[in-house]
C-alpha cells in the first residue's frame, strides 16, 4: 500500500515537470499547426509510457540506488576509512589518501552515464541519423568515459583545494584546440554530449560524492567546493567523445595506408 | 505468442543491460572495499525492478512518442514557413521544460543559502526565496534564449563550433569579472537545465528541422541544440550575479 503511495506522489511530481511542456505542445498543435499527427494514439501511449516509466525510474532510483550511494559516499570519506584509527591524529591532507574515492568516482561516474536516460535518447537518435557510422553504445561508452575521468580529477580538486576555474579553462582550451582538428561531422554531438551526461541519475550521487568530500576535508566549504563537480562531468565528455572520433579516424587511416602499401608491395 | 514476449522482453533486455554498471560498482564497494552487508536488501530488489520497468518503458515511449511526435512537428514547422511561430515555440520549449524542472529548483535553492552565508543577500527566508526566484527564471530564460538562438543557428546554417566557441569566450571573460560566489553556480546551472525529458524533444526538433530544410545535413546541423542550452545560462547566470550582488 505504501508503495502506490510512494508511486502516485513521483506520478505526480513527474506530471508537475511534464504539464508546462504538454501544454506547449499541445497549444502550438491544436492553434498554429492544426496538422493531424499521423497514429496519434500510439503517440499518446507513447507519452503514457515516458511518463509512468520516468516515475517507476524515479521512485526505484529513490528507494534503491540513492539511499546506498550517499551512504557509500559518506563512509568513504569518513576520516577514520581514510586514515585508519588514528584519524584525530591526522593534521595535513595529502592527495593520495584519497585512492578510493577517486576510484568509486571513476565507477559511480561511468556506471551512472550508461544509465542515464537522456543519453539513451541521444544515443538513439544519432546511431539512427548516421545511418550507424556513430554506434549508440561507442558514443555512450566515450561520453560515460569522459564523465568519469573529469569526475575523478574534480574530486582531485575538491582534496587539493586548488581554483575550479582554472581546471575548467584548461579543459576549455583543450575542446578548443581539438575542435580545429576532430572530423567535422562529431563536433556538434560531442557539444551536446556535455549537456546530456548531467541529469536524473548523475546528478544526487556525484552531489553527495562532493559534499561529503568537502566536509571530510578541513578547510574546505561543502556548500563552496561541493559545486563544480558537475561541471567537470559536462566538460569531459566532449573531450573523450571527440577523442573517440579522432582515435576511430586514425585507425582508420592507418590501415588505409597499410593496404595502399601493401598494394603497391604487390607490384 | 512467441513474438509478442519477445517484443515485451527487448526493452527490458536493454534496459537490464544499461543498469548492471550500477548494481556491479555497488557491489563492489560494497562488498570488497567497504565490505558491510546491502543494508535492506529487500527493498533494494523492489526498487532495482521498478528502475528496470521504468527505463523500459521509458525507452519504449521515446520510440513511439516523444521522438516521432518532435519530429513531426519540427516538419509542420519547416512547412509552414513562418520563422515568428517556429521561434515562439522554441522559446517557450525551452523556458516551460526548466522553469518547473526539480534539479534547477534544489540548485536554486543551495545557491540561496550560499549568497545569505555569505552575507550577499538578507538571511531572511524571504530574501532568499526572492534570490532562488530570480535564478530560476533567469536560467529558464536563458534556456529559452538559447533554443531560439539555436534553431536561427539551424537555419542559417552557420558551424556549432564558431557559435560555441564565441559563447565560451564570453564565459571565460565573465568568470573574471563576476562575484566569486555566483560562478561555481553558473558552471552547475549549465548541466542542471538539460533534463531528460528536455533531451529528447529538443533532439527530435532539431533533427526533425534539420532533415526537412533542404541544404541541412541532420548530423551537422541537427545536434548542437543541447549544448546551446547548456552554455547560455552560464552566461546568464554570471550577468545575474553581476546585477544583483
Amino acid at each position: 500500500m505504501n508503495l502506490v503511495f510512494q508511486f502516485a506522489d513521483t506520478l505526480l511530481s513527474t506530471l508537475r515537470d511534464v504539464i508546462p511542456i504538454a501544454a506547449v505542445l499541445l497549444g502550438f498543435q491544436l492553434l498554429v499547426l492544426r496538422q493531424p499527427i499521423a497514429n496519434t494514439w500510439r503517440v499518446v501511449r507513447g507519452f503514457v509510457y515516458v511518463l509512468l516509466g520516468l516515475a517507476l525510474f524515479l521512485m526505484g532510483l529513490e528507494k534503491a540506488i540513492f539511499p546506498l550511494g550517499e551512504v557509500m559516499a559518506a563512509q568513504l570519506t569518513d576520516p577514520v576509512f581514510l586514515y585508519g584509527a588514528e584519524a584525530s591524529t591526522v593534521t595535513s591532507v595529502q592527495w593520495q589518501h584519497f585512492g578510493w574515492v577517486y576510484a568509486f568516482a571513476f565507477a559511480i561516474g561511468l556506471a551512472t552515464t550508461l544509465a542515464e536516460p537522456a543519453l539513451i535518447a541521444v544515443g538513439m537518435k544519432a546511431e539512427q541519423v548516421s545511418g550507424g557510422a556513430v554506434s549508440a553504445w561507442g558514443l555512450r561508452l566515450a561520453v560515460s568515459l569522459g564523465v568519469a575521468i573529469g569526475v575523478s580529477i574534480g574530486c582531485y580538486r575538491i582534496v587539493t583545494g586548488t581554483d575550479l576555474w582554472l581546471y575548467i579553462m584548461v579543459a576549455y582550451i583543450v575542446v578548443v584546440a581539438q575542435t580545429t582538428r576532430a572530423p567535422a561531422m562529431i563536433i556538434p554531438l560531442a557539444y551536446d554530449s556535455g549537456g546530456v551526461t548531467t541529469s536524473t541519475v548523475t546528478v544526487p550521487l556525484l552531489a553527495a560524492l562532493g559534499l561529503g568530500l568537502a566536509e571530510a576535508i578541513p578547510g574546505r566549504s561543502p556548500l563552496i567546493d561541493g559545486f563544480g563537480l558537475i561541471a567537470f562531468a559536462s566538460v569531459f565528455p566532449i573531450m573523450s567523445v571527440m577523442g573517440y572520433a579522432q582515435m576511430s579516424r586514425w585507425l582508420e587511416l592507418r590501415r588505409e595506408k597499410k593496404k595502399q602499401q601493401e598494394v603497391s608491395d604487390a607490384f | 505468442m512467441l513474438k509478442a514476449v519477445v517484443e515485451v522482453m527487448r526493452p527490458l533486455f536493454g534496459a537490464a543491460r544499461d543498469l548492471a554498471p550500477i548494481v556491479l560498482v555497488i557491489l563492489f564497494f560494497q562488498g570488497l572495499v567497504l565490505r558491510q552487508p546491502i543494508p535492506n536488501l529487500e527493498e533494494m530488489l523492489v526498487g532495482l525492478a521498478l528502475v528496470l520497468v521504468g527505463l523500459a518503458l521509458f525507452v519504449r515511449g521515446l520510440e513511439i512518442g516523444m521522438f516521432p511526435l518532435g519530429e513531426a512537428m519540427a516538419h509542420a514547422f519547416a512547412k509552414k514557413g513562418n520563422i515568428y511561430w517556429l521561434l515562439a515555440f522554441s522559446f517557450l520549449l525551452g523556458f516551460g521544460t526548466t522553469v518547473a524542472e526539480p534539479a534547477l529548483i534544489a540548485v536554486a535553492g543551495k545557491a540561496a543559502q550560499i549568497a545569505a552565508d555569505s552575507g550577499m543577500i538578507g538571511t531572511t527566508a524571504e530574501a532568499m526565496d526572492e534570490y532562488a526566484i530570480g535564478l530560476r527564471l533567469t536560467v529558464a530564460l536563458s534556456v529559452g534564449t538559447a533554443i531560439v538562438l539555436g534553431v536561427l543557428r539551424i537555419l542559417s546554417g552557420w558551424p556549432v563550433h564558431f557559435c560555441i566557441m564565441a559563447g565560451y569566450i564570453i564565459v571565460v571573460v565573465m568568470t573574471m569579472f563576476a562575484p566569486q560566489e555566483i560562478i561555481g553556480i553558473a558552471y552547475d546551472s549549465g548541466g542542471v537545465t538539460t533534463s531528460t525529458i528536455t533531451v529528447p524533444l529538443v533532439t527530435a526538433l532539431g533533427i526533425g528541422l534539420a532533415t526537412s530544410i533542404r541544404g541541412r545535413n541532420p548530423l551537422l546541423d541537427g545536434f548542437g541544440l543541447i549544448a546551446f542550452a547548456s552554455l547560455v545560462p552560464m552566461i546568464f547566470v554570471m550577468a545575474y550575479g553581476m546585477v544583483i550582488l
